[in-house]
């Protein structure tokens, strides 16, 4: 894997203040590989899925998309988080829009679509997260795994190159994670590049072509699913392991 | 009940023209608190300051000072032009601080996650605001708006000082005619609650139509 690389990170630093969030971070993702980022909290794995398109800034080390170094701020840099999906713990659905406007918005403002072609694609992608019949909606009206399946949805809309997802299922209640994950199944399946920040070691283990383990701002593993979760090689990863996997 | 029958020409002058300075006066401060309060939260750090420098000197100049500024100070410049004019800049230039800083704290009731997903789909700064955060800001502005622009009707009697038609200065000519002060001040007071109470019945309408859902 990895012979074309689409994400690429190389001694990436970053801090709070006096806080050393992110510690010489060095990730390659390739075009159409999952890499799922687990750790306990505070490791810095969702600030790592936010410097990927620059919500977070970095004080040192370079990023770069499609081999193109992450531009600082204007116009560059909007281009290239319209290359780039991101999917919130919080789904953040533009709350004063239907679901079809937040899945059409970015298309008819960024990528300058017509109205009714962009609403026919928004339909076409609500209907493959299973929501056509909600287009009329507002996000208020929707249960939170129905509200991430439309923030997925609104994504997908802009024809990302790579999707991230910062712990997408964490606000969810059990019985929608499912709904969730089976939309991102289906997009890894289809050879959608993703990071995904998550707690579902189910996910991690049947989706992920590497998982990567974060402790403490520093990568500390970065294997295949299997190697990982069978045989952890550092004392931080076996740890966090025999905790979250004991129930 | 006099005062008004037989002078009625005067006050309706005076009446309208303190409407036409709040209605000038309010679109201009609407635009320019607009136009500072995008300053205030822009990326680009020259805008925050430009902002915050208009809203500190506005906010905390006495108006009267400020309404001297402009009709004596600007005329040293060679910007010559009617006392009306000067009137409603003045006017809506010092109501635009507070109209910026009533839309900022609008702004900043939206989370922060709205503005950072229109940024995560490639939209710009300018796109993130009038599509995202100020349409979800406005509706809860309405009511402070409101008050900020009934203000600016009062504060427009001060215009009266500076030799404009407006509603407060009509007192002069009638003390002058002998009418009773009494019944020449409650016949403005009148006037000034027909406007400012138009302005309360137009932001409760908008508050019905768009204010925030509870």
């Amino acid at each position: 894997m990895a012979v074309d690389p689409l994400i690429e990170l190389r001694d990436v630093n970053k801090y709070y203040g006096q806080l050393h969030v992110l510690r010489d971070i060095n990730l390659t993702v390739g075009r159409g590989e999952v890499v799922v980022v687990i750790g306990p909290s505070g490791s810095g794995k969702s600030t790592l899925c936010r410097t990927i398109n620059r919500l977070e800034t970095i004080e040192s080390g370079r990023i770069a998309i499609d081999g193109r170094p992450l531009p600082e701020e204007g116009k560059g840099l909007a281009q290239l988080r319209a290359e780039v999906g991101m999917v919130f713990q919080s789904f953040n659905l533009f709350a004063h829009r239907t679901v079809l406007a937040n899945v059409s918005l970015a298309q008819l403002k960024v990528r300058k679509r017509k109205k009714d072609e962009a609403d026919r694609r928004s339909r076409e992608l609500l209907e493959r997260v299973g929501l056509a019949s909600h287009a009329d909606k507002f996000p208020a009206q929707l249960s939170g795994g129905q509200q991430q399946r439309v923030a997925i949805a609104r994504a997908l809309a802009m024809d990302p190159k790579a999707l991230l997802f910062d712990e997408p299922t964490s606000a969810l209640d059990p019985e929608m994670i499912n709904e969730v994950l089976e939309v991102m199944q289906q997009l890894a399946r289809d050879g959608m590049t993703m990071v995904v920040v998550t707690h579902e070691m189910g996910f991690a283990r049947s989706a992920a072509n590497r998982v990567v383990f974060m402790a403490d701002g520093r990568i500390v593993e970065d294997r295949t699913p299997e190697a990982f979760f069978t045989a952890p090689e550092s004392d931080r990863a076996k740890d966090f392991l025999s905790k979250i996997l004991k129930h | 009940m006099d005062v008004l029958t037989e002078n009625f020409s005067l006050y309706a002058q005076g009446f309208l023209g303190t409407v036409e300075l709040t209605v000038y006066s309010s679109i201009l401060a609407l635009l320019l608190g607009f136009v500072m309060a995008s300053f205030r939260v822009a990326p680009v750090g020259s805008l925050r300051v430009l902002g915050t420098v208009w809203v500190t000197v506005l906010r905390n100049t006495p108006l009267t000072l400020l309404f001297f500024a402009v009709l004596l100070g600007l005329p040293r410049f060679g910007l010559v032009l009617p006392f009306k004019v000067f009137a409603v800049l003045a006017l809506g230039c010092y109501t635009s601080a507070f109209i910026c800083e009533v839309l900022r704290s609008g702004i900043n009731t939206v989370p922060t996650g709205q503005g950072e997903a229109a940024r995560s789909l490639g939209m710009t700064f300018g796109q993130t605001l009038n599509t995202v955060v100020l349409p979800q800001a406005f509706r809860s502005v309405i009511p402070p708006v409101g008050s900020t622009l009934i203000a600016l009707a009062k504060n427009s009697a001060i215009a009266g000082a500076f030799s404009v038609t407006e509603l407060l200065g009509t007192y002069k000519n009638l003390n002058e005619l002998g009418y009773s002060i009494i019944w020449t001040f409650v016949w403005i007071a009148v006037g000034y609650l027909i406007i400012t109470l138009s302005i309360s019945a137009l932001f409760n309408l908008m508050e019905k139509r768009w204010g925030v859902a509870r």
